[in-house]
């Protein structure tokens, strides 16, 4: 018995979000009596597989392998099932990411295992295996017994605060069977923003709605956001207007985020974009409208011209 | 081309969650039950390519006979047939073996739904079903093409997007804006009618997770107000008070 974390790779380096995953699966290692393993999939240099140790894995399992270093998720999860066999691991951990959670799924399948999706805290033993688990949206939330002997769960940001150590875990090498089968769909293209902070990723998010007027109007969002280091998002209308890339909607329908900081600049605050995002630390809302709803979620509000108000904070910002 | 499309029958968007039975209960009194806008998306996408290639499109619901409305609605949209689990959707392993129990005797070349189910917000169901079945299953799918027996797909990345190619059959998580939603005609509505609904009864009961209660998020505290004269004491309090940057 041992508790499984799948640690993901962006550009060569484990997710900040994975780190997390790393810490949270070393304290569900605690509480259950056992270790934690966290499992590389894909070429990644020493230095980085030594930070799965620092944040409480005793121990990395690694498949250096190029035929993954793509996010093949059924590639993916064969492999985290070999390693879940090899280990004999009851309890997987995947921080939410895109990859991570068609992952989970293929692995629920393989393993017969219960899986509960955007756990928001560390499991509860007192009667049974529960966990909390963020549900409509971070609307509610549900307390969820996984009754299976393998339990799968997908963690969302800022469900735990990671401690880095100077622990040293043993790496050792691990070579799962590739399957065929699993490589079958083709990636013919991708494109992806570069250099930019991801939104799931994002610490800190600066968001914006219709009150900008325009795309043409995006770049004192994008001042703001950069002197920040915080990703950028948006509105569902901005999105369906092609105002903004469909990646960057948060809200019911778009991507759900839980940063330590929103920032929302003209988006009025409709129930639907709130649930996207009600479960950021800190909301602050800059809004013209003194009546907009946004304001009653808010933790800090300004009733102001957007176009006046950042250019003034991103220069705040500069000043710090 | 022969589509099974997965729906659920879910609470309205801008619904306002309240709990019933000493918490352990969703409260569904007055709330307006809607096809998941992500399974809309997919049924959407689904009449088009029959439109355009024949075929037929059967929905498929796991759920209790309150969820008929729904599936009417979606019969109404386009759908020729249509079948109901009946039973509780409680766990996703448990709907997915319905599902793949389902697509084993008929042989679909596309199983569409949408990439989660907007009051649970699990996104498994897909997964599970492609490899109860032994199919590739993609999810988010923004655009969709079928050239013969391929499809050609744009799935949704963290920071933008892939072009995927895979031979059917296939299971599909769908989202915007892989079609426009379609609304029904009166045609539609009144044809809806007399489509065949099946109901069967589900086969095997193996749920892995199980609800034992709710709960609420706490209220924010009251909004702090900053006059936009003083725009730049906000950028003091997140770095001394709130601690966030």
């Amino acid at each position: 018995m041992s508790v499984l974390i799948f640690a993901e790779l962006e550009e060569g380096a484990i997710k900040k979000s994975s780190l997390e995953a790393i810490y949270y699966g070393s304290k569900v290692a605690e509480q259950t009596g056992t270790t934690a393993t966290a499992l590389v999939l894909g070429e990644g240099s020493a230095d980085e597989l030594a930070k799965a140790g620092r944040f409480g894995a005793a121990k990395v399992l690694h498949a250096s392998e190029t035929r993954l270093n793509e996010g093949n998720a059924l590639a993916y999860a064969s492999a985290v099932a070999e390693a879940v066999h090899q280990e004999g691991a009851t309890i997987i951990v995947l921080a939410k990411s895109s990859l991570a959670d068609s992952m989970a799924a293929r692995l629920a399948g393989k393993l017969k295992a219960g899986l509960a999706a955007n756990v928001i805290e560390l499991p509860d033993l007192s009667s049974g295996f529960r966990v909390k688990r963020s549900i409509f949206t971070g609307k509610a939330f549900a307390i969820t017994e996984l009754t299976a002997e393998k339990k799968i769960l997908t963690i969302k940001k800022n469900t735990i605060t990671p401690e880095e150590t100077d622990a040293v875990a043993p790496v050792e090498a691990f070579k799962p069977a590739l399957n065929d089968s699993d490589f079958t769909v083709k990636v013919t293209n991708v494109e992806k923003a570069t250099g930019d902070v991801l939104l799931p990723e994002a610490d800190l998010v600066v968001s914006a709605g219709r009150g900008l007027k325009g795309p043409e109007n995006w770049g004192i969002v994008e001042n703001l956001a950069k002197a920040l280091h915080a990703a950028t998002a948006c509105s569902k209308p901005v999105s369906d207007l092609d105002w903004r890339p469909h990646h960057e909607h948060v809200g019911q329908t778009g991507i759900k985020i839980s940063p330590n900081l929103y920032i929302a600049c003209g988006i009025s605050g409709a129930i639907q974009h709130l649930a996207g995002v009600n479960s950021s630390k800190v909301i602050v809302v800059i809004n013209k409208d003194s009546e907009a709803p946004f304001f009653k979620s808010a933790d800090y509000g300004i009733v102001g011209d957007v176009f006046d108000v950042l250019p003034r904070l991103t220069k705040a910002v500069k000043e710090l | 081309m022969k589509i099974l499309v997965c729906v659920t029958s879910v609470p309205d968007t801008i619904t306002k969650i309240t709990l019933t039975d000493n918490n352990t209960k969703l409260n569904k009194a007055g709330v307006q039950f809607i096809t998941g806008p992500y399974d809309d998306y997919a049924l959407s996408r689904a009449v088009e390519l029959k439109e355009q290639l024949g075929g037929t499109v059967t929905v498929l619901n796991v759920g209790e006979a309150d969820a008929e409305p729904v599936i009417r609605k979606c019969l109404a949209i386009g759908a020729d047939d249509a079948i109901r689990v009946n039973a509780e959707p409680t766990d996703a392993y448990f709907v997915a073996e319905q599902i793949a129990a389902i697509a084993k005797e008929n042989n679909y070349d596309l199983i569409l739904m949408g990439r989660e189910s907007i009051d649970y917000n699990g996104g498994q169901v897909h997964g599970i079903v492609g490899e109860m079945l032994g199919i590739p299953s993609i999810s988010p799918v923004m655009k969709l093409a079928i050239e013969g027996t391929t499809a050609k797909i744009t799935r949704e990345i963290e920071g933008g997007h892939e072009d995927l190619e895979a031979g059917l059959p296939l299971v599909l998580g769908c989202q915007e804006p892989i079609a426009e939603w379609k609304i029904p005609n009166m045609r539609g509505i009144m044809t809806a009618r007399t489509k065949k609904l099946t109901v069967v009864e589900p086969s095997g009961n193996d749920t892995l997770t199980q609800i034992s209660s709710y709960e609420l998020p706490p209220a924010r505290g009251a909004c702090k107000m900053i006059p936009a004269s003083e725009a730049e004491t906000l950028i003091k309090l997140l770095r001394t008070e709130a601690k966030v940057i």
